[in-house]
């Protein structure tokens, strides 16, 4: 089987197999208390420890929707270019499973507070939300513990909005684009974390085949993928194996309309409901909360509160600031980074020095233990120190790896970089009587290398720079080592 | 074949985790219908440009500001649990069938 552009596949018997993808995704918003309640989630917390009558379902309790659970919705409705309904409603999705206490989840059905909007691919390919809803999440089972199944209710109830996307994907790296511009635009605008690892971001996949100009098949769905990868690995197993089911010819083997869930651990999807047991969730209007409205004025407070979005700072730093489209793309992934590369720029650093210190080096710092930051906000390094490094480093004071050795200690002592500078005698030696001396020592004994250069081989340099880098103990600068060297070769010639 | 009545009745009391024996269904089975033909009186009402009811009550818009209440003491969450294990409610195991 092999993959051709534009998402097409060929099969064992030569058709080509078009794949039909759509997502939905859930994302825990960020405020400080649940969708409902009073409750203040944090992931992590001993069970049962953050529930009150209203989210574990007591009789009587009422439930209240959180104000800004519905600021953040409409934020992150209006980053996506979506309409925000001027009235919408919840509704009751009722079914039963032991973390849902109720019986029914609060949802929004038929008048959903947001519809249409959608991301735009690099490819320029536009891929369209049918609607966003905002309802709440349910509280968590644990199978493996023991011969009884767990509930921890800490979750149940706190605010998620459920994205659904039309199936206008058609491979598995454009799902995988979709939602990782989806996760950035979340965390941009300051709505959710998206940490896949905390649940905070949980996507189903639907997925079906059919071949080049034919009427869609049957769809099947992917449930609680909880990493970029496995929804990944997801989309490709399962169109790999429906292009398989079809091409035994049998009806019998096609595909059916089911939910299926990721096996992690073998890389397949397993059948986890067919149509026959699906559920009927005879969706209400829940008469406990009232209609909710959204007018002009909350709209704009929220369109005002929209920071520039990845998309159109990626492209300004591509065209104002002269970075490749990869520098760029990592500068904006996350906006503490992008605001933190800004502000370097901002005080003076140079833009293409500046993505690269804080690419190779400074983002790396993050993952050193002895650094001990988790966020580039936290380090004691800050937008000013690094501009400081970059103009030394500019200006010759001192070499690139000499700098890269400030950096660390500025990382671990929050020291600025010229007093690291001075105090670590790092500075590059430009007095130029300095360098001459340690080059004519150098060549004193290399006549044959010297030789070599004089018949113009160039490169033979390098076996001079060596013993003088050496014996100035790496304080030289190189550029100024090469030019002398040069200029004492040819006097002497 | 069961009657469509039987049929409504076993699948509500399915989608309810309810047990039913055959002998109630049978029994269920034509209050069932009485009361459905009862709700069918409402389809003659003539609805014509009538905005369709969201909700019983005219209000809109209640909220309450993103501040943390309290929560209850664990044991009170749990003093109610049939089955109580390491903090947490114990259930008969249940995989799958979550939304």
């Amino acid at each position: 089987m092999s993959t051709a552009a534009a998402g097409v596949v060929s099969g064992q018997t030569g058709t080509r197999w078009i794949p039909v993808i759509g997502l939905e995704v859930h994302c825990q918003l960020d405020t400080r208390t649940k969708l409902f309640c009073g409750c203040e989630y944090s992931f992590g917390a001993e069970p049962n420890t953050i529930t009150c009558p209203v989210c574990t379902a007591q009789p009587g309790a009422l439930p209240v929707l959180n104000s800004a659970a519905l600021e953040y919705a409409v934020r992150a409705a209006l980053a996506l270019n979506a309409d925000v309904a001027p009235v919408s409603k919840f509704d009751r999705k009722n079914y039963f499973y032991c973390d849902l206490p109720k019986g029914y989840q609060i949802s929004q059905f038929d008048l959903p507070y947001c519809t249409g909007g959608g991301i735009q691919l690099a490819s320029g390919k536009f891929i369209r939300l049918t609607r966003i809803h905002m309802e709440e999440d349910a509280g968590k089972a644990i199978h493996d513990r023991g011969d009884a199944t767990l509930v921890d209710l800490n979750r149940a109830g706190v605010p998620l909005i459920e994205s659904v996307t039309e199936a206008d994907m058609c491979s598995a790296d454009e799902a995988h684009e979709y939602l990782t511009a989806l996760k950035e635009i979340f965390q941009y605008i300051g709505v959710s974390d998206c940490d896949m690892e905390k649940g905070s971001l949980r996507c189903d996949v639907n997925v079906s085949v059919h071949p080049e100009g034919e009427p869609w098949r049957t769809k099947v769905e992917v449930k609680n993928l909880n990493s970029f990868r496995n929804v990944r690995a997801s989309i490709q197993y399962e169109i790999a194996r429906q292009i398989e089911a079809y091409e035994t010819g049998d009806p019998a083997q096609y595909p059916e309309q089911e939910t299926r869930l990721f096996d992690v651990a073998a890389g397949v999807t397993r059948t986890m409901r067919s149509k026959e047991d699906a559920h009927d969730y005879r969706y209400f209007p829940d008469p406990d909360l009232p209609l909710v409205t959204v007018d002009a004025v909350l709209i704009e407070r929220q369109r005002g509160l929209l920071p520039e979005l990845p998309v159109a700072r990626r492209a300004r730093y591509e065209s104002e600031l002269g970075l490749s489209a990869y520098d760029a793309g990592v500068m904006t992934a996350a906006r503490d980074v992008a605001d933190f590369f800004e502000t370097v720029v901002r005080v003076g650093g140079d833009p293409k020095a500046a993505a690269n210190w804080i690419a190779n080096d400074v983002l790396r710092a993050l993952s050193d233990p002895d650094v001990a930051a988790s966020s580039i906000l936290e380090l004691l390094v800050k937008p000013n120190d690094l501009a400081e490094l970059i103009a030394l480093v500019g200006d010759g004071t001192v070499s690139k790896n000499a700098g890269r050795e400030v950096l660390d200690e500025m990382l671990r002592s929050g020291a600025r970089a010229k007093d690291v500078v001075q105090a670590m005698g790092l500075e590059q030696v430009q007095d130029t009587s300095q360098i001459d001396e340690w080059c004519r020592a150098a060549l004193a004994g290399r006549e044959a290398t010297v030789a070599d250069v004089r018949a113009g081989n160039l490169k033979a340099i390098g076996a001079l720079m060596g013993p003088v880098m050496q014996a100035s103990k790496g304080s030289a600068d190189p550029q100024l080592v090469r030019a002398a060297l040069l200029r004492i070769i040819g006097e002497e010639g | 074949m069961d009657s469509p009545e039987l049929e409504i009745v076993k699948r509500t009391a399915a989608l309810a985790r309810l047990e039913i024996t055959d002998a109630e269904a049978r029994t269920l089975a034509p209050q069932f219908a009485r009361i459905l033909a009862q709700f069918q009186v409402l389809t003659s009402v003539d609805v014509e440009g009538v905005e369709p009811m969201t909700g019983a009550t005219r209000l809109a818009d209640v909220t309450r500001a993103d501040e943390p209440r309290a929560s209850l003491p664990r044991a009170a969450t749990l003093a109610n649990a049939p089955d109580e294990r390491d903090g947490f409610y114990g259930v008969p195991k249940t995989i799958g069938g979550g939304s």
